[in-house]
């Protein structure tokens, strides 16, 4: 079942100077229910931008972003984000935090400590509830903001990078549980993230975007039964097939604004 | 040699379980313990005192410079007797002047008009501030009329203030209010603008309604510069009172400094530059003790 549906969309963002930009162009492609999505691509092809619409912070400039047939106008807990960087509330604890959605939502007051109970023990982090997130480390934080996204019960789960700002011991144990929490509650999730060895890990599909202007390349899907082994040949033939075509766009990029740029120099 | 406890158990005088578990993780206690033991124990209470008392040691050499230049300078100068009286006569003349019951009513008087003048401008600049921060439109609607009323010193208030109100507790609030109106707003303002936006949008994503989302997630994250801007607030204040009661008050260390001049009694106008600068000091205490009370998670 169809379930996210991003159809021709593109966005345009002004510049300081005032002049537009081309972020994202002609973006379609759709995501099943419970699929697990993600989208890479290099740095500036817009990633966050996608995630920032489908998360209903911007509005795209032409197209539409529907989820189970209904266009997306603003945020809600029904698209929980993840972010890069936590966004944890650092005036409230571990559990304020994982309760603060189902307040909004005005869930009774006995279900709400059941379920701020239940995720905080499902990311591990029983014992931590009265901790301020200042005094938790990155792995911890990220994990009360996964709590925090899932208490609310979303349809999709948005996530922006989150494992980006982790070291690779803690970043491959969080995989790991994400994927366990996913398999034990499916969800639609849709992950953004510039690494291609973590998409292939966790996708059922990904979404390669190719940079200036965003726009989707190619949709790979990856049928390996989970786990997988990073070092299964198939998963290394992928990864290097996909980085290898990564590499050469980024190339062609560089290539194609350096003579801009030797221009404009010589214009000074 | 004296050998630090080790997590392995090789040394026999390790503290408690860490040997009894060899080869298994050691156990949160007996780890605590180990942390425990390679703190060196505090010093005793007498000593913590003593070092508290001699960091003040500048300020006590500065007091006894002032002590013998006063009472051995006025063999040179006959004068100093009353240009600069010792700290001694300063004390005498705080006895002298509790005796006589005024002392306390100036302090309070002062005390009562500051905490007031800054209470007002609290309540009317935090709101004002905040909606100015939270609303670009109607920051730009009274940004022009703040702007305009924000550079005229509270002290050039003072005439105008004493024509609409007469001499008294009215019309010194007021220039108190004045001074320290703008700090409170402006802060406020600051606070409120500069939220994250990804706190901002993490709340939206929640569930958050207007309402909530300022409750929430605004509010909390100005609170530190609200407090800022109420110290601020208080400091100029009270130094607004102090030119306003010199000027024109029936009361006050001000009008207790301003009155002791008439009768040449510089005593007692040290003694009100003394109280003037501790009671400063407490209040910006208080007020700290009082940000680190509303605000567990900000301390440093």
């Amino acid at each position: 079942m169809i379930q996210v549906d991003v159809a021709n969309v593109s966005k345009v963002h002004v510049s300081m100077k005032g002049e537009p930009l081309l972020a994202l162009l002609d973006v379609d492609f759709r995501v099943e229910e419970n699929e697990f999505f993600s989208i890479v691509g290099p740095s500036g092809c817009g990633k966050t931008t996608l995630l920032n619409l489908l998360a209903g912070f911007e509005q795209p400039t032409r197209g539409e972003l529907k989820v189970g047939g209904k266009v997306i106008t603003e945020p809600g807990w029904e698209r929980a984000v993840v972010f890069q960087e936590y966004a944890l509330f650092p005036w409230y604890t571990v559990a304020q935090n994982v309760r603060y959605g189902l307040q909004r939502k005005r869930v009774p007051e006995p279900e709400q400590r059941r379920l701020v109970d239940h995720y905080i023990g499902l990311v591990g982090l029983r014992g931590f509830e009265s901790r301020y997130p200042r005094e938790l480390s990155g792995g911890m934080r990220q994990r009360v903001s996964i709590a925090r996204a899932l208490a609310v019960n979303p349809s999709i789960l948005l996530m922006d990078e989150p494992f980006a700002s982790l070291d690779v011991q803690t970043r491959e144990y969080m995989q790991d549980e994400l994927l366990k929490i996913w398999q034990r509650e499916p969800k639609t999730v849709i992950f953004i993230t510039h690494s291609i060895d973590e998409a292939i890990k966790l996708s059922d599909r990904i979404a390669i975007l190719a940079p200036r202007p965003g726009r989707v390349e190619e949709i790979k899907t990856v049928d390996f039964p989970r786990p997988r082994d990073p070092t299964d040949p198939a998963v290394v033939h992928l990864a290097a097939e996909v980085k290898l075509w990564l590499r050469r766009k980024v190339f062609e990029n560089r290539r194609s604004e350096e003579p801009a740029a030797g221009r404009q120099e010589a214009a000074h | 040699m004296p050998s630090s406890p080790s997590l392995d158990g090789e040394d026999a005088r390790s503290p408690g379980a860490l040997t009894a578990n060899r080869g298994m993780p050691p156990t949160q206690e007996a780890l605590a313990r180990l942390a425990a033991s390679m703190v060196p124990p505090p010093p005793p209470a007498w000593k913590r005192a003593l070092s508290r008392i001699s960091r003040l040691w500048l300020l006590a050499v500065f007091v006894i410079a002032w002590q013998l230049i006063s009472m051995y300078g006025q063999r040179v100068n006959p004068q100093l007797d009353v240009m600069m009286p010792p700290p001694t006569a300063v004390i005498s003349a705080a006895a002298d002047l509790i005796a006589r019951g005024v002392l306390l009513t100036h302090i309070l008087d002062s005390l009562k008009r500051v905490l007031l003048a800054v209470g007002a401008a609290a309540v009317l600049g935090v709101p004002l501030g905040l909606a100015m921060g939270w609303s670009k439109r109607f920051r730009a609607a009274v940004d022009p009329l703040l702007e305009f009323i924000r550079p005229i010193p509270p002290l050039a208030w003072i005439p105008l203030s004493i024509l609409w109100f007469g001499i008294g507790d009215v019309q010194i609030v007021y220039i108190i209010f004045l001074a320290a109106f703008f700090p409170v707003v402006l802060n406020s303002l600051a606070g409120a603008r500069d939220v994250d936006t990804y706190l901002v949008r993490a709340g939206l994503s929640l569930g958050a309604r207007p309402r909530e989302l300022f409750l929430t997630v605004v509010l909390p994250a100005a609170l530190p510069h609200i407090f800022t801007g109420i110290r601020i607030g208080l400091g100029i204040g009270w130094m607004a009172l102090v030119a306003g009661e010199l000027v024109a008050a029936p009361s006050g260390l001000g009008y207790m400094i301003n009155n002791a001049r008439t009768l040449f009694r510089s005593d007692y106008i040290l003694l009100g530059m003394v109280l003037i600068g501790a009671l400063g000091l407490v209040l910006d205490y208080l007020m700290r003790q009082a940000a680190r009370f509303a605000m567990p998670w900000h301390r440093q």
